[in-house]
């Protein structure tokens, strides 16, 4: 028995902010495996050409613009990129974020929370805004957001970005109420730390926090971001059609305890 | 999606309450994706006709009659598993009972007691039994079907509501204390579904007109929708989610 062709994404169009590295590239790949077409965007243009490269070298058809979330006009060149390449965007996956250093609120940095509220929250408002303006005029489409656990619940001394990644899932599921008649479903993913350079930042800055979190983990080790990527690729397909508004935890049980 | 980490060839799969309905959808789509679906329920000629039809479009399954309510069942059905297939990689607890629709203060005793009987002890020692063997061999996954009703009760459906809101804390007793075998645990939230199950509710038009209104996709679930939720946590592409729940449930809980 052959699966069905509903669980495939071939020759769907799929926009991937933050796709240089870490999850947003795990989710590129994970689309393009089952078949997607890709329009890639990250701020750094130089790592972005380098994986748009990377994916042709594969045959697979990947096309790059650089884009920095924080700025409403580079959002909507973005889409309008997107959709003067392909025609249309069939999935978006709005993933581009940055982490705050770890501080307890009485102590947090203001430019640093500031810029998790310009990158992960507005950055995926305005990402959401342009895709679901286009995926109105086309008649459908599936958005997943990249949030965190850090959006479902609080996050010790990650007060920017817990507040930020809360907003995401607001976002989400406003959205998902909204144009659920429209043929649009929003869904979240939302990881807990895993092994992307972002993670390993944060963990060379606190000594003793990699051993913790394996140690709190039920899984005994951290998310990989191939695990987050495919979850990615099963909330863009068919196979999750009645899914909406659901923020997936993917945090190897954490927040079950 | 992607045939590695989706493809479940050689893996066997339990399916409770799989002869018809959500459970008969999911063993579809297992052995669809390639595992060998135990077909279970209580009577052995619905299992039967549903694994039938899977082997004639060429997949793999086979028959058991077991009622979970019932612990020697429970028991026997195990045993014989140990002894055709040696090991079990996963299970879906779907069999359930909802044998009361009506006013919480005419609950009578024999269905409160038939609902905790199958939904709660039958979920519970199934997946006791499922994670001592999967402890065994080295891993496996667990999908507790629970309901939307687990987080609002359903209007005159107390006790079944009661039950489903258990699984959900059942699934993550079992996702923290059984992580480190490798075993994952998760449940399903379905909101309304076109089964036989629910045809009750699709029949109480006063129920399902405001159910529709408040779920922002604006229809009743397809049983087929459930199990590709079933399959994205069985696979091997959800190997990092586990004690979580997907609720598929077309934004009602949104």
């Amino acid at each position: 028995m052959k699966p069905s062709s509903s669980t495939t994404l071939a020759g769907k169009i799929c926009l991937v902010t933050g796709a240089a590295g870490g999850i947003g590239l795990a989710a590129a790949q994970a689309l393009a495996s089952v078949g997607a077409r890709l329009a890639l965007s990250d701020v750094d243009e130089t790592r972005g050409r380098k994986v748009e490269a990377d994916f042709r070298a594969l045959g697979l058809d990947a096309r790059f613009q650089a884009c920095d979330v924080t700025r409403a006009a580079s959002v909507e060149a973005l889409v309008a990129f997107a959709v003067a390449e392909f025609g249309r965007i069939d999935c978006a996956v709005n993933n581009a974020g940055v982490e705050t250093k770890h501080a307890r609120i009485a102590d947090h940095d203001d430019d640093e929370f500031d810029r998790a509220i310009a990158v992960n929250l507005k950055g995926a408002y305005l990402c959401m805004k342009y895709e679901l303006r286009q995926m109105l005029a086309q008649g459908g489409g599936v958005i997943v957001n990249v949030a965190s656990v850090a959006g479902l619940g609080g996050a010790p001394t990650l007060g920017g970005y817990a507040a930020s990644k809360h907003g995401v899932m607001g976002l989400t599921r406003t959205a998902a109420i909204e144009y659920a008649k429209r043929g649009i479903r929003v869904n979240a993913v939302c990881p807990s730390y895993t092994n992307t350079d972002m993670v390993q930042r944060m963990l060379e800055r606190n000594p003793g926090l990699r051993d913790a979190l394996i140690n709190a983990s039920p899984m005994k080790r951290l998310g990989e971001p191939e695990e987050v990527g495919l979850a990615v690729a099963w909330l863009c397909s068919d196979e999750s059609s009645f899914v909406n508004g659901q923020g997936l935890a993917l945090d190897g049980g954490l927040t079950a305890w | 999606m992607s045939r590695d980490h989706f493809n479940l060839d050689g893996r066997i799969a339990l399916v409770a309450g799989a002869s018809r309905g959500i459970g008969e959808a999911i063993a579809r789509r297992l052995a669809e994706y390639g595992a060998h679906v135990l077909v279970t329920s209580r009577r052995i000629e619905g299992c039967q006709a549903v694994a039938e039809s899977i082997r004639a479009a060429g997949g793999k399954a086979d028959p058991f009659a077991c009622h979970i309510g019932d612990l020697s069942q429970i028991e026997s059905v195990f045993r014989e598993i140990d002894e055709r297939y040696g090991r079990l990689d996963i299970l879906v607890n779907n069999a359930a009972a909802n044998p009361y629709y009506g006013h919480v203060l005419d609950t009578p005793v024999a269905a409160f007691e038939k609902t905790v009987e199958v939904n709660l002890r039958g979920y519970f020692y199934m997946s006791v039994e499922a994670g001592k063997r999967m402890r065994a061999q080295g891993g496996g996954s667990i999908v507790n079907v629970s309901s939307a009703n687990a987080l609002t009760p359903g209007d005159k459906q107390a006790v079944y509501s009661m039950t489903k809101a258990a699984i959900l804390n059942m699934t993550q007793a079992f996702a923290n204390e059984c992580g480190q075998f490798n075993i994952r645990v998760n449940a399903l939230v379905p909101g309304v579904t076109r089964t036989k199950f629910a045809q009750a509710l699709h029949d109480d038009e006063s129920f399902l007109a405001p159910a529709r209104a408040r779920t922002p996709l604006g229809r009743s679930a397809d049983p087929e929708e459930m199990a590709g939720a079933v399959l994205y946590l069985v696979s091997d592409a959800a190997s990092y989610t586990t004690g979580t729940y997907i609720a598929v449930d077309g934004g009602y809980l949104a």
